[in-house]
């Protein structure tokens, strides 16, 4: 439904899009997942029709962005990363106004504006202004406009960003429906968490590129699936110990230090066994008495941090 | 796109701003707040001053507060519009099938019933304290014409600093710094006569001179053709230059 080939976008000097492929299956979700700045928002701009690509190309349903972009505004629906909601409407009234821009006739556009109000948990404050709304209730009522034009494919951008957990579980569940009903989403987000949860394959996009892509699944296992970890007792040691796993974790940044705790992802086909014994050996040489030290499954938190740290490193 | 579609989404999008106008009266207020100062303050203050009895200068000075009032609600449509294209609604709007002009003939469509009630309650504030109209309907007709054709080509400059300043700060300095010399270099409020000669040479050019000079002459029984044929012209140079300017950094910036 989306295939994205060798798109390119810069701004003045800054290469925003290097050369981004993607390719989305009708009614599936895919993530974009990247640090701020990586280019994610970019993407869905230009598949929004709200920017040009500089190189590449990118089609919607079957169409060019680029060169047919009304023909791809007539199957899409955006919910941007900042609240397209009139403040000084009503709820209903802002998705009124979105049914007339859409054409609906009068009559269909109460009836899926009183649907969509229901379906989204904000038929008792419709009548509401939307400054009243809070934020959770604001981003619902942003996506319950997108979907107004039953589109085919929906961008979200940052759906959960700035909500509390209840919020983000409800934007979650409510994702989730729309793809039962046949919709192709692509979401962009910080949060791996979100991704893990509702992307059926996700794109780990940084600084332009995509650096990795495969099913939540597969991306876990590429990385490497565990993680090491050692809290040393005195937490002035924690350097030293810091130093011992980076070395025999093998080189680069993957060895993270928060607090009094060190961690590392154990990198793929390494035996994590073995090398546990080793670092316990090595802090046992250098006199460092261990509080607590193991072997664990990655989050895919970990899994981010390794993959984002190894492109600063290349 | 056919027009008929352009029309829908541009009514569609003036639908919107008045709605916004019915849930925030307060909007009224705006409009009312400096043509009502402007009026108590000028006539009882300077009216004396000026014209040697201050209901002689309330009869000078009403058509020309009617104009200045257009421009203060103009800065309204300026910032509403800058307001939109910052924030995420724009991108709604270009993310669907709609025309790309219509949120700029939404607005423009939307606010003119705020152009029109501020000429409505400026003359009506005039009439209660004194203001007489000596001059038959076709004339009434010809000046609220004249004022609404330059009401719509200063929706054009409004739009364009709508469209083209990067802050709602910059569109308040921009307009301002557009509406003083305009409405205070004009013979709106002193006879251009009784200004310093240097300042007479802008403010005989002035095209709020010449629409006030206007309606005062349609109003009072007095109409000044060449006047209201510069006034006219004055109106339509301003559309076919801004009108096209303002499109194009919408396109850009859209």
């Amino acid at each position: 439904m989306i295939e994205v080939d060798g798109l390119v976008k810069r701004f003045s000097k800054t290469v925003a899009l290097d050369g981004i492929e993607l390719a989305v299956p009708a009614g599936s979700v895919c993530a974009l997942l990247g640090p701020n700045g990586a280019g994610k928002t970019t993407v869905v701009r230009i598949l929004a029709t709200l920017l040009r690509a500089d190189a590449g190309t990118a089609r919607v349903g079957g169409f060019d962005v680029a060169s047919d972009p009304d023909r791809v505004r007539e199957l899409i629906g955006l919910t941007g990363q900042f609240a397209a909601v009139d403040e000084a409407l009503t709820g209903a009234e802002n998705l009124l106004l979105i049914a007339k821009l859409r054409e609906l006739p009068r009559r269909e556009a109460r009836r899926r504006v009183a649907e969509l109000l229901d379906r989204f948990g904000l038929a008792d404050v419709g009548g509401r202004l939307a400054r009243t709304y809070s934020g959770g209730m604001r981003r619902r009522l942003d996506v319950a406009a997108s979907l107004l034009g039953s589109p085919k494919v929906l961008f979200l951008d940052e759906p959960t960003t700035g909500l509390d957990p209840r919020s983000r579980a409800d934007v979650w569940a409510l994702i989730r429906g729309l793809v039962a009903d046949g919709t192709t989403v692509l979401l962009t987000t910080q949060y791996l968490e979100e991704a893990d949860r509702l992307a059926d394959t996700i794109s780990v996009i940084d600084r332009g590129r995509v650096i990795q892509a495969g099913t939540p699944f597969q991306l876990k296992a590429r990385v490497g699936g565990q993680t090491l970890t050692v809290r040393p007792v005195e937490p002035a040691r924690v350097r030293d110990t810091a130093e011992i796993v980076k070395r025999i974790a093998g080189a680069g940044p993957s060895g993270d230090t928060h607090g009094d705790v060190v961690s590392a992802v154990v990198p793929a086909g390494s035996d994590a066994a073995a090398m546990l014994a080793e670092v316990a050996a090595e802090l046992r040489r250098a006199g460092i008495s261990v509080g607590e030290i193991g072997v664990r499954l990655a989050s895919l938190d970990e899994v981010f941090l390794a993959l984002t740290a190894k492109e600063l490193v290349a | 796109m056919s027009p008929a579609r352009v029309v829908r989404h541009g009514a569609a999008l003036a639908w919107r701003n008045l709605v916004k106008f019915r849930h925030t009266p307060d909007q009224l207020l705006d409009i009312m707040l400096m043509p009502v100062t402007f009026v108590v303050m000028f006539v009882f203050l300077f009216g004396n001053a000026v014209s040697g009895d201050w209901h002689a200068y309330l009869q000078f000075v009403i058509p020309g507060i009617a104009v200045q009032a257009l421009m203060f609600v103009s800065l309204g449509t300026a910032l509403s519009l800058n307001t939109d294209i910052r924030n995420g609604i724009y991108d709604r709007f270009r993310s669907m099938p709609i025309a790309r002009s219509a949120p700029l003939i939404g607005h423009i469509l939307g606010d003119s019933v705020k152009y029109v009630l501020a000429i409505v309650l400026v003359f009506a504030l005039g009439l209660v304290l004194g203001f007489r109209i000596d001059a038959e309907a076709p004339a009434i007709a010809a000046a609220a014409g004249l004022m609404l054709a330059f009401a719509f080509a200063i929706c054009w400059i409004a739009t364009l600093i709508g469209v083209a300043a990067r802050s709602a700060e910059t569109v308040q300095a921009l307009s301002l710094v557009l509406i003083f010399p305009l409405t205070f270099g004009s013979n709106i409020f002193v006879p251009t006569g009784k200004l310093p000669g240097w300042l007479q040479a802008w403010v005989k050019i002035n095209p709020v001179t010449q629409l006030s000079d206007a309606i005062r002459g349609l109003l009072l029984g007095t109409p000044a053709y060449a006047t209201i044929a510069r006034s006219l012209l004055w109106t339509a140079g301003i559309v076919v230059v801004v009108a096209p300017l303002a499109v194009f950094t919408y396109r850009r910036r859209a």
